[in-house]
């Protein structure tokens, strides 16, 4: 379905972001991208859903197709008018805008504007929350709120594949097992979900496949239940600063030392 | 007595006129952050379009091609200039309004020359009396005419797809564009409802109880500026409240000059500007504003 093949992606002349990425997402399938803060899972991301220009970032190489059509450096609005709409990493919601509004906003990039009411009834049906506080301000909603009000305005358009961008970032556990479930929820519904996550636990926990990006490249790639529990990953991942501190080599250390830029 | 609601009237009348101004330059900024300096020679092609065309094919027609002259002008800058260099900084974007402004004001002004031209309306300088009081017709109609369209433009962007779209992008526009919002239709728009509401507040502007359209109409419309700024950058009802407030200090203030003279002369033209700056001082964001003027 997603096919992304050797794709480098740079922000402006001196920052390359992403080298030679190659990652695919099947029909129906549940596809999680890990990596540490810096790994480039946003840009990659940014370059399925063609919002690298606001960013002044660039595909130089590579390509990216979705059931066949080429994505690559089309309009943001054409990429959701073909089935791929992303929820982007800090939640983002519109918070002057009520939540029914969000949602509206949610479907304006939608090609059948008929499925609107049907679209924003399936939406509520799956979150009641937000149901409830239709005509309240997003701003007003607590933080996981906001989250599902982000995931729910993404799914109004009526996507074929959903790019979540660390649906679980600041969120309590207890919320982010609901994350967690709407994940599943979405992928039962027959919509394909690529998941970036910094919570490997969750994010092999929902997926089928796993890709861990280190410093732009694929380092690991294997079926999410294989990953759990392998010594690679933590080598890889999960207890890379720890390894890090006796045999990294100069670049590894450079990987993982990358700070978190404010959102 | 009679003189105060009298003022109050006329007063409300510019600040309406204001108001549109304020609106089309607020819808601007939300919608592409573009501080729209060629604003003023937008109100003065529509209104010059209407001048100069109503003889021949009627005052209905003019304002039509007044109208749709100045839309088409904010269509063509938005296309030719905005889209393409939106990825540039505002500043940018802002000094080449300003060239579109020098251009456009100069040409208009020489057209116009020192003749002040007749606007061809049919309220001319007829009044109403009604209850003592004497009421200018032609303020009258500018209060009417801004409220339908103030209400009109409210539901635009209250209701319709491209008013959700305007508002999401003003808040995010990165968020807008991954829902599928196209930024570039949004501006568009923008400019074009900006273009019409500066044709409309040209018309009043050169109606009595000014003598016509004269070449200095684009710098009169610079006055609604304090409006934009007492409202808020970002605030399409601070422009409404911005152009009321200072529609009615400047026309009390003119109104009451013999009163207020140990203030000085000229106090209509100062009233505005001083209501800003004691506005500013209280709130740098404007009445109802998110955005400092220094930040923009
Ligand atoms: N707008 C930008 N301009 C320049 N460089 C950028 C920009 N955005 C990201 N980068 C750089 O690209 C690299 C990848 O960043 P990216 O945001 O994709 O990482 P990430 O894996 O999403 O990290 P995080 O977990 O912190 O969200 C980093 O080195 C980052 O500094
Ligand atoms: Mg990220």
């Amino acid at each position: 379905m997603l096919e992304i093949r050797q794709l480098s992606v740079r922000y402006g002349r001196a920052v390359q972001a992403l080298r030679g990425v190659s990652l695919a997402v099947p029909a129906g399938g549940v596809v999680a991208v890990l990596g540490s803060n810096g790994a480039g899972k946003t840009t990659l991301l940014r370059a399925v859903s063609g919002t690298l220009p606001l960013h002044r970032g660039s595909i130089d190489a590579g390509d990216v197709t979705f059931d066949g059509a080429r994505l690559a450096r089309r309009d943001p609005a054409d990429i959701v008018a073909a089935g791929v709409v992303g929820v982007p990493e800090g939640r983002r919601v519109f918070g002057r805008l009520t939540v029914d509004e969000n949602l509206r906003a949610g479907a304006i990039g939608a090609r059948d504007r008929r499925s609107r009411t049907a679209a924003r009834e399936r939406v509520y049906a799956t979150f009641p929350r937000l149901a409830e506080r239709r005509d309240q301000r997003a701003r007003l909603l607590s933080g996981g709120e906001q989250q599902m009000l982000a995931i729910a305005r993404g799914l109004m358009a009526g996507p074929r594949l959903l790019l979540l961008d660390e649906p679980s970032l600041g969120l309590a556990p207890r919320v982010v097992t609901q994350v967690a479930d709407v994940v599943r929820q979405i992928s039962a519904q027959g919509t394909s979900v690529l998941l970036v996550e910094q919570n490997a636990a969750m994010a092999l926990a929902v997926s089928d496949h796993a890709y861990v990006l280190a410093l732009g490249r694929v380092a690991l790639e294997r079926p999410s239940a294989e990953l759990a529990g392998s010594a690679e990953m933590r080598r890889v991942y999960l207890g890379e600063a720890a390894w890090n501190e006796h045999e990294a080599t100069p670049t590894e250390r450079e990987a993982s030392g990358t700070e978190r830029r404010p959102a | 007595m009679s003189n105060l609601v009298e003022l109050v009237i006329n007063g409300l009348s510019l600040g309406s006129i204001y108001a549109l101004i304020a609106l089309g330059f607020v819808v601007i900024f939300k919608a592409t952050e573009v501080v729209n300096f060629a604003h003023g020679s937008m109100l003065m092609l529509g209104a010059y379009v209407i001048a100069a065309t109503h003889g021949r094919i009627g005052f209905p027609a003019a304002v039509a091609a007044g109208l749709a002259t100045a839309a088409t002008v904010g269509l063509l800058i938005d296309r030719l200039l905005v889209s393409r260099l939106r990825r540039r900084s505002h500043t940018a974007l802002a000094i080449v309004t300003i060239g579109v402004d020098i251009v456009l004001g100069a040409e208009l002004a020489r057209r116009v020359g020192t003749e002040v031209l007749n606007m061809g309306d049919p309220w001319l300088d007829h009044t109403w009396r009604v209850a003592g009081f004497t009421f200018p017709v032609s303020r009258l109609a500018a209060i009417a005419v801004a409220l339908v369209l103030i209400v009109a433009f409210a539901a635009l962007v209250r209701y319709t797809d491209w008013g959700v779209a305007m508002r999401a992008a003003a808040e995010d526009a990165e968020a807008a564009s991954l829902m599928g919002i196209r930024l570039g239709r949004v501006s568009m728009v923008a400019w074009v409802v900006a273009g019409v509401l500066a044709a409309v507040a040209g018309l009043f502007l050169a109606t009595f109880p000014s003598p016509g359209l004269s070449a200095t109409a684009s710098t009169t419309a610079l006055r609604a500026f304090p409006a934009v700024v007492v409202g808020g950058m970002d605030s399409l009802s601070g422009a409404v409240v911005g152009g009321l407030v200072i529609g009615l200090a400047e026309t009390l203030a003119a109104g009451y000059s013999e009163q207020l003279l140990f203030l000085g002369r000229g106090l209509g033209d100062v009233a505005p500007y001083a209501v800003m700056i004691a506005v500013l001082l209280w709130r740098p964001t404007g009445l109802f504003g998110t955005r400092e003027l220094s930040r923009v």
